[in-house]
């Protein structure tokens, strides 16, 4: 029963997903009601699955399965992962009105690839699910095909995510070559120089889905989707598996200790760089992209050292705290039209409830105890101090950015509007002027968790938990690091509150990471392909054609020469030959014949000649007689 | 029973042929009918297949026994995926063309002419038998862009006649070479498999292997014999070249898999390498071209290179017996005929989608339409689906396909994990054309464009489904191919 259940969590997803794609009814209110209710549904198979946790398998490719399993770690994810997108979905009930069966259609088919990545124990069904992930993403994030850079950004989010993609490829091969298997456990026992091209190609793939540097800027253009969609995304799923990805297999990193390094420090980098971006940022949305790929930071930092249930709790909080501000910012863009900071001035004070809401998650992202993130983040860096002091600095000094951009938000939001705040209204799309009151209570239910979520790193759950996990190397925060984390928290708050915060505009344009990868990969490569497209028309296939033209040359020639050379010595040789049997003919009429005709001629006379004697007179006879026996006499005794 | 397969059609297609009263309806009827029980008799075939290795439902028949020649069919592992396919791919055509009034009567019966002959090929266990079905469907395939193409369509099929029949002959040269070597002189697939004539003498075997590659490069196509390729799509007709694009590439690359490799191993062995270089070269060249092309069709042509690029890589690293292991080889090769399956599907079905921009507007010209999604939902939704498809995302056949290619290669040769920028460039050509295509506001030929009909609708649908049910569900496809695969392999390693 349990195994047909874990089956369900994918399955009814995917399959409603697909129906609602597909057949595409025309009423609002079916897809909508088919939609959350799909995600209903699987919030409950989920808890079900995390509390039965069972583990199925089904023949795949490779001789591996396509196997899935919750355990003590994926279980708690998969409800977040869930929970999450049910949320989302019934504020996006009461937000979105274009294309409903459309939207939830591939928001299911999304959520079904997720709950296969978060429970996929092999790297088949992973890398199938891994993909698909980003497939429904670019149709989500370029949902609205029909304006111009929608599609696009969904390109650019794809095919990035693809070219880190491609390390997971890589893993599967050299996983298939050392022989050890293709179980995400198994792939720390893979022999020596394959081992590490598997943790290699597996930290590739995680980074670049993590949006970690130098792949980031994806995460700048995927914020072209609709805010429900950068809410999902961009919090707990897609995004958030990158991370996941890499708690997932602590033995293959402990196995490489380079690898877990690396990917440690690009964490710690992440977190400082990104949060730089956040603080530069002047547009709502990006701002909060910026501060996801920051927080992420945090979760790979917390894989790198082996960390993972601090670094899974990091991931959960946060996916409550973002999903709660991106749905946030959503509201407020329906609303005013706009997500431009300056445009949002004040915004809190006009709707009371939405503002609060919006100030704990903001409150959480800075750190602010008694929030979620204060406590997941000192955990995570609590995790980091025993393994380098160096990446804990570079982690707090993180900690300081997250602070001071979420400290921005908050005081652009609840300042007193400036007189002309209006002009700002309406740029990006028209406004409603009214939040919708079914938004409210998804947004309260994610203030809740964003609230909350941090006991599960404090004693009594974390030990249990990390018991289950089999983790032995996060350590409960101490009450030290507690302390001095929320004080730095309202001190940078406080800070940023009073005066006002230097913006790094140098970073305004996420370090220019986008530029420089179409500098440096897209624009050669689109200018290579035009030449060889060139040289396959000019060159090859000119080259076959002239091949092919000078095959038509020679035959030409050779035809000539057929006729002027050929052709005139087979004529000849036939007059010749005319000739010849006119010569032959003559000779034939002259002299054969001739002869042939003397000669008969000849005989004639011999004939006539030899009649002569024939007198009929019997004496003439003797006579004649007797003149032979007398020329025999004579030759008898001439001989004789 | 296989000839009842390989003959339904041609007889079907003789009787169109020459009863000029038959009305054009009654001809698409009878087309859609025969196509329609073709597929259930290789139903039948595939429930029936032996289980173990070898062939199953054998016929043979004396045919001219002073040069060893003999009508002899036959099905394994290798061939019956691409019966099955040949079968669905003429289905989705006569579906397609249902609706068509240009002269239906001559191009049913062309088209199952062109069935019959395609199906005798993949049965055909006679190196003879393969030659003449290989040679008639070059011509049935030359009238088809010819008549029915369109463009420069006279100029197109005359270069892939004239380009395919000298592969033809070079072809015909080795196999020349096999029955000459062979002892007694035979023609028999299953004899000279099993005798593997010329393994003693390298140099003569070289060159038999040169001539029977070269024949079965230029059907493939691989670099540098694939110009014929994108004007031959260009002109003609969708169902055409959903046909040569589904099911007469898949000669070339099943030549690999059914004669060079098992007959030839040692020299397959010498000319690994070669090989591998001209298969990865092919996927990136291939991609890369594609990706500067503004035509539809021309593009999808390319990426066709691209595809049979990986397995030509494939088959190539099966050659490779140094010191890999058996199973990596093995699972490229079942990748290589998982891939000729999955190509035609996938291809097909775009090739066909292709179409309905021609026979709409007359052009395929990327930069002429855009924001199509607005007037051609449908073609919109089945156009992506198949790009995502042809990019080898999972969830589709293409994905189990390459997967297993990149996979099993980069075990044997992990070099060649560059060919996996291949995804990355057909992932990005692909973006850029339903981007181009089917984005931003309605604009150019979009505007009052007429979504797909249902006949349209039906046939690119069904081939885009299988490709995701197998993509889904590979087992039932792979657990008929990865036997063969492993004899294959087998038979190279000797």
């Amino acid at each position: 029963m349990s195994a047909a259940v874990l089956w369900a969590v994918p399955g009814l997803p995917a399959c409603v997903g697909v129906l609602l794609a597909v057949i595409q009814p025309r009423s609002r209110r079916l897809a909508v009601t088919a939609t959350v209710g799909a995600a209903t549904v699987t919030v409950g198979l989920s808890l079900w699955a995390a509390l039965s946790a069972p583990s199925v398998s089904a023949p795949f490719v490779l001789g591996t399965g396509f196997d899935l399993a919750v355990d003590p770690l994926a279980g708690p994810v998969l409800i977040t992962v869930a929970v999450v997108t049910w949320v989302v979905l019934i504020f996006a009930a009461a937000d979105t009105d274009r294309d409903a069966a459309r939207f939830g259609g591939l928001m299911l088919l999304f959520l079904a690839a997720v709950v296969v990545t978060v429970t996929a124990t092999t790297v088949p069904a992973l890398l199938l699910a891994w993909e698909v992930m980003g497939a429904t993403s670019y149709a989500l994030i370029g949902f609205a095909w029909d304006r111009p850079g929608k599609l696009q950004a969904g390109a650019v989010a794809f095919i990035t995510t693809r070219s880190a993609d491609l390390g997971l490829y890589l893993a599967a091969g050299a996983a298939l070559a050392g022989g050890a298997g293709l179980g995400l456990a198994d792939l720390a026992q893979a022999p020596g120089g394959w081992r590490t091209a598997i943790a290699v190609g597996i930290a590739v793939a995680a980074l670049g889905k993590a949006a970690q540097l130098p792949f980031a800027f994806w995460l700048s253009r995927a914020m072209e989707g609709p805010s429900p969609v950068s809410a999902l995304l961009h919090s707990a799923a897609m995004v958030a598996m990158g991370g996941y990805l890499l708690l997932r297999v602590p033995g293959l990193l402990a196995a490489v200790p380079a690898v877990a390094t690396a990917v440690a420090w690009v964490g710690a980098l992440t977190a400082v760089a990104l949060g730089l971006v956040a603080l530069a940022q002047r547009d709502l949305k990006q701002l909060l992209a910026a501060s996801t790929a920051a927080q992420l930071g945090y979760v790979v930092l917390a894989a790198g050292v082996g960390g993972v249930t601090a670094g899974a709790t990091h991931l959960i909080a946060h996916a409550a705290t973002k999903a709660l501000l991106f749905l946030t910012a959503g509201a407020w863009l329906s609303a005013l039209g706009t997500k431009q900071l300056d445009a949002l001035s004040g915004v809190a004070r006009r709707w009371r409830s939405v503002g609060v809401l919006a100030t704990i998650g903001l409150l959480s992202l800075a750190g602010a105890a008694p929030l979620s993130l204060w406590a997941s983040k000192e955990a995570v860096l609590a995790s980091v101090l025993s393994a380098s002091p160096w990446l804990y600095g570079v982690g707090l000094a993180g900690a300081v950015l997250s602070a001071a951009y979420a400290g921005r938000a908050l005081a652009v939001i609840w300042q007193k509007a400036p007189p002309g705040v209006e002009a700002g209204f309406d740029t990006e799309q028209p406004g409603t002027r009214r939040v919708a009151p079914g938004m409210v209570l998804p947004l309260a239910l994610l203030a809740g968790g964003a609230a909350t979520l941090g006991v599960l790193v404090l004693p009594p759950v974390s030990v249990a938990w990390r018991a289950a996990v089999g983790d032995d190397r996060s350590v409960d925060p101490g009450a030290l690091g507690l302390a001095v984390a929320a004080a730095l928290a309202i001190a940078v708050l406080a800070a940023v509150w009073r005066w006002p915060v230097p913006t790094p505009d140098w970073a305004h344009d996420w370090l220019r990471l986008e530029t420089a990868a179409g500098r440096l990969v897209v624009v050669p490569t689109i200018r290579t392909a035009a030449l060889l497209a060139r040289f396959d028309d000019r060159v090859v296939d000119r080259g076959v054609v002239g091949l092919a033209r000078g095959g038509f040359g020679l035959a030409t020639r050779l035809a000539r020469f057929d006729d002027r050379g050929l052709d005139v010595a087979v004529t000849g040789l036939a007059r010749r030959t005319f000739d010849l049997a006119g010569r032959s003919a003559r000779i034939d009429d002259g002299v054969v014949d001739a002869a042939v005709v003397g000669f008969a001629r000849s005989l004639r006379r011999a004939g006539r000649a030899a009649q002569r004697p024939q007198t009929g007179q019997l004496h003439e006879y003797y006579l004649q007689s007797v003149a032979v026996l007398a020329g025999a006499l004579l030759l008898l005794v001439l001989i004789g | 029973m296989l000839s009842v397969i390989i003959f339904l059609p041609l007889a079907a297609s003789a009787l169109l042929a020459l009863v000029p009263r038959i009305a054009g309806p009654v001809a698409r009827w009878l087309w859609l009918a025969v196509a329609a029980v073709e597929v259930v008799l290789v139903a039948v075939v595939w429930a029936g297949r032996p289980t173990g290795g070898g062939l199953g439902f054998e016929e043979r028949v004396p045919w001219i026994p002073g040069v060893g020649v003999g009508y002899h069919v036959g099905v394994d592992g290798l061939s019956l995926p691409l019966l099955a396919l040949t079968a669905v791919i003429f289905l989705a055509c006569a579906v397609y063309a249902f609706r068509d009034h240009d002269r239906p009567r001559t191009q049913s019966a062309l088209f199952l002419f062109l069935q019959g002959t395609c199906l005798g090929l993949f049965a055909a266990q006679d190196l003879i038998v393969f030659f003449v079905f290989f040679d008639l469907s070059i011509v049935g395939m030359y009238f088809a862009i010819a008549r029915w193409g369109h463009g420069d369509a006279a100029r197109s099929a005359f270069k892939f006649f004239l380009y395919t029949f000298l592969g033809s002959l070079s072809l015909l040269a080795g196999f020349i070479g096999l029955y000459v070597a062979s002892s007694p002189h035979t023609f028999d697939m299953v004899e000279l498999t099993a005798a593997a004539p010329l393994s003693l003498s390298p140099v003569a075997g070289g060159f038999v292997l040169a001539a029977i590659l070269l024949g079965l490069a230029i059907k493939t196509p691989t670099i540098p014999f694939h110009t014929w390729l994108p004007p031959a799509h260009t002109d003609a007709p969708a169902i055409g070249s959903a046909v040569l694009a589904g099911v007469l590439l898949k000669m070339g690359t099943y030549g690999f898999v059914r004669i060079a490799m098992p007959m030839l191993p040692g020299s397959w062995r010498d000319w690994a390498v070669p090989i591998i270089v001209v298969g990865v070269v092919s996927v990136l060249y291939g991609a890369l071209v594609a990706l500067g092309q503004s035509n539809l069709k021309r593009m999808i042509a390319y990426t066709s290179v691209n595809h049979m690029g990986y397995i030509v890589l494939a088959v190539g690293i099966a050659g490779l017996i140094g010191s890999s292991d058996a199973v990596a080889r093995e699972v490229a090769v079942t990748g290589a005929v998982t891939q000729m399956v999955s190509h035609g599907l996938i291809t097909g079905a775009l090739f066909l989608l292709a179409g309905v921009l021609h026979e709409r507007r007359d052009s395929y010209d990327l930069d002429g339409y855009g924001g199509l999604a607005g007037s051609a939902p449908r073609l919109a939704t089945l156009f992506s689906v198949g790009a995502f498809a042809s990019l080898g995302l999972p969830g589709f056949v293409s994905f189990i396909a390459e997967f297993q290619i990149f996979t099993g290669s980069i075990a044997v040769a992990p070099v060649t994990a560059i060919a996996l920028l291949g995804i990355l460039i057909t992932a990005a050509l692909f973006l850029r054309a339903v981007q181009r295509l089917f984005g931003g506001p309605l604009r150019g030929r979009s505007v009052g464009f007429v979504d797909l009909r249902a006949h349209e609708t039906l046939s690119t649908g069904v081939l885009l489904a299988l490709a995701v049910v197998l993509g889904v569900l590979p087992r039932p496809l792979l657990d008929v191919i990865e036997p063969a695969a492993r004899t294959v392999v087998s038979l190279v390693s000797r």
